[in-house]
């Protein structure tokens, strides 16, 4: 029988009230968090927000969110075979789910 | 502070979910490579600049990810001169090289390399002068480099700091382009979407420049960014500009395909291959190349479409690796050598629970870059007035199959040209009258019935599996039947979205552009009937004489057109 990841992922947008969805996701050694969380819209549910952009060259540093409680990188953060949670960051506004506003503040739309 | 003083905004309405208008004379869609330098050089011609990106700026996109070498004559480790290096890249092309855009790539670049420089990018140095190394396909040793796996991520942030320091342009993430606005025959800008909010945000420009990278993120294995889904060939199709060489896809052989690893490139393990003879072997262990003709006898010198074929077909055989790639060891080297080649590199590797000395891992080909795009002139011109394009999504210039180490100097001296060529439209078309208005935007249709995100990984697999590196016609048919099933499923309007952010938004528009430029990839393929550098047909083995012809595409009502030309790269008459 192969291993799973139970996703505890905290989900909704500004203004709503956070609900926590539970998805199970089956392990393969050496995955990353993110791995994951594309594993989830490709198969489960394509509305969940995450931003990325290169997937694992850790070269785009967009994919930061917190996992367990701590701030991480999705595409660093390596999945183990346990429940593990998975959150927006605290710190900056949300945008949907996952995605947090972490652009500088001069490059956004209607900064100008 | 300096920057950001560059396109006027003007909100229209203060509302969120309603629209926007932005006016700027430059539009450069995409902040990788090439669409920052050419935001530099537009701005530094006097023009306002309004440079975005769906991603953030200077993050997404080819450059950043770029982990090897820059090739460019600057002739600072041997004697050398751009013509030598146009004769490389023009051999590497196989004929089919548009020889105007190889110079240029090759010309311009020494003095971008130069000019990146003195912003600092910090080219790594020995005995007071650039170093400079051989790569595949080079006469002489002609790639700089900052360090290793970190040349892209340097020169991103170079150009981008850069960016900031230069006044007169200004920088919006986030914003998606779905259609370019082209009004008698001219662009005159493009229809975008905020992602965050899901606003309508309209742009006026005297000047678009499309510099949104290559397609690989078509192919289940690729090396791309999530970014790189071929959207700008599509924006230029849909606007009446004409594609050129789409069928030339190039795989790189030895892209990591297991153990998972994670923080390192696919391609990352090419250099060691090279530099330390990495063998590759079968899924039973066994040196298997020599059964596609290869006599590497030690030596590793296996070109990459023939290591392509070999992997690919032992794997077909049954004697792949677990995974269906080959092995790569470096299993008859001592740690300590291992440890010198690697530097760095073998803690990140360990980390991954790999050690090399105890174990093979496992590659397969990925594809890497796309060496056909928009088609353009010597100044970035496409054959519609107003728009431009520059780098990767610029086809022409490296014919049927890329030079090692020329994306990044395609990226910055095709961006610059295009920066210089946008800025000069704009003054020359500083006293005429400017029908900058936009159309009113569709309104969206039903709800969407299907899971996008799941529909764009059958179009990865059909790509792989069809239209990957070795091609045949009854596969690129199938292609071509699955391609067109989901073309109608997908729809050409887009369906309702919920207001704000919604992930499966992107997707649909990113499927709507894949799919059109799947059909072109698969399309000109078929047609293509020989092997020709990164095109390899196995029912057409060998390259044909005859076809020293470039395909060109075009949008004819809603169908894709296809045109032959001679290549301009002729053989010199005797």
């Amino acid at each position: 029988m192969s291993e799973t990841v139970v996703l505890k992922i905290r989900r909704g947008g500004p203004g709503e009230t956070p609900r926590t969805e539970t998805h199970a996701v089956p392990f393969e050694p050496g995955q990353s968090v993110l791995d994951a969380l594309r594993w989830v819209r490709v198969h489960t549910d394509p509305s969940l927000a995450i931003r990325y952009s290169c997937i694992n060259a850790n070269a785009c540093k967009e994919c930061m969110m917190q996992v367990d409680g701590k701030t991480v990188y999705a595409c660093l953060a390596r999945l183990e075979a346990r429940e593990m949670r998975i959150e927006p960051l605290p710190n900056k506004a949300l945008i949907r789910d996952l995605v947090t506003e972490i652009a500088p503040t001069d490059e956004r739309l209607g900064s100008g | 502070m300096l920057g950001n003083r560059g396109a006027r905004a003007r909100a229209t309405d203060s509302g969120p979910a309603s629209g926007m208008h932005l006016t700027t004379d430059v539009l450069i869609i995409g902040a990788g490579g090439a669409g920052m330098y050419a935001a530099i050089e537009a701005a530094r011609r006097g023009a306002t600049v309004l440079l975005i990106d769906r991603s953030l700026i200077g993050r997404s996109g080819g450059t950043v990810m770029a982990q090897m070498t820059v090739a460019v004559a600057v002739g600072e480790e041997a004697p050398d001169h751009w013509e030598h290096h146009l004769a490389d890249t023009l051999a590497a092309g196989r004929g089919l090289c548009d020889p105007d855009l190889a110079q240029l790539l090759c010309e311009d670049g020494v003095e971008c390399i130069r000019e990146m420089d003195t912003w600092g990018v910090g080219w790594a140095r020995a005995n007071g002068h650039l170093s400079q190394v051989m790569a595949p396909g080079h006469d002489r040793p002609r790639c700089v480099y900052v360090d290793f796996l970190n040349t892209g991520p340097a020169v991103s942030r170079t150009l981008r700091t850069q960016v900031i320091r230069t006044p007169g342009i200004r920088r919006v993430g986030d914003l998606v382009v779905t259609d370019l606005v082209v009004k008698d025959s001219i662009c005159t800008g493009a229809q975008a979407i905020h992602n965050a909010t899901g606003a309508a945000v309209s742009i006026t420009a005297r000047a678009t420049i499309i510099a949104t990278g290559g397609l690989t993120r078509l192919y289940r294995r690729n090396s791309a960014s999530a970014n790189m889904g071929g959207d700008g060939y599509a924006l230029a199709l849909r606007a009446g500009a004409e594609l050129i060489d789409m069928e030339f896809v190039q795989f790189f052989p030895i892209g990591h395909l297991a153990p998972r690893m994670i923080g390192m490139d696919p391609i990352m393990w090419d250099p060691f291959r090279y530099k330390l003879g990495g063998r590759l072997l079968n899924g039973a262990m066994e040196e298997f190349t020599h059964r596609y003709g290869a006599t590497e006898g030690g030596k590793y010198v296996l070109t990459r479409d023939l290591a392509t074929y070999a992997i690919i077909k032992e794997a077909a055989a049954g004697r792949g690796s677990p995974h269906g790639g080959a092995y790569l060891s470096f299993q008859h080297l001592s740690r300590e050598v291992l440890k010198e080649a690697f530097g760095p590199v073998i803690d990140r590797i360990a980390k991954n629970g790999i050690d090399l000395t105890q174990q093979p891992i496992e590659v397969a080909p990925i594809a890497h870059y796309h060496m056909g795009g928009i088609q353009v002139d010597r100044a970035m011109r496409t054959s519609v007035e107003g728009l431009f394009a520059a780098g990767e999504a610029v086809g022409g210039a490296n014919g049927a199959n890329r030079l090692s180490g020329n994306a990044i100097t395609e990226a910055l001296a095709f961006g610059r040209v295009a920066g210089r060529s946008a800025a000069a439209r704009v003054q020359a078309t500083a006293n005429a009258s400017f029908n900058g208005a936009m159309p009113n935007r569709p309104s969206p249709g039903r709800a969407m019935r299907f899971n996008p995100a799941e529909t764009l990984a059958q179009l990865q697999d059909v790509m792989q599996d069809d239209v990957g590196p070795f091609r045949t016609k009854a596969g690129l048919e199938r292609a071509l039947v699955a391609i067109r099933s989901m073309r109608a499923e997908v729809g050409d309007t887009m369906p309702q979205f919920a207001a704000g952010h919604d992930a499966s938004r992107l997707d649909w528009l990113d499927l709507r552009s894949m799919l059109q430029v799947a059909e072109t990839v698969a399309h000109a393929a078929l047609l293509r009937t020989e092997s020709r550098g990164a095109h390899q047909r196995e029912d057409f083995p060998g390259m044909d004489d005859a076809w020293r012809i470039n395909q060109t595409i075009r949008l004819d009502s809603a169908d894709i057109a296809i045109a032959r030309r001679p290549s301009l790269h002729q053989p010199a008459k005797p």
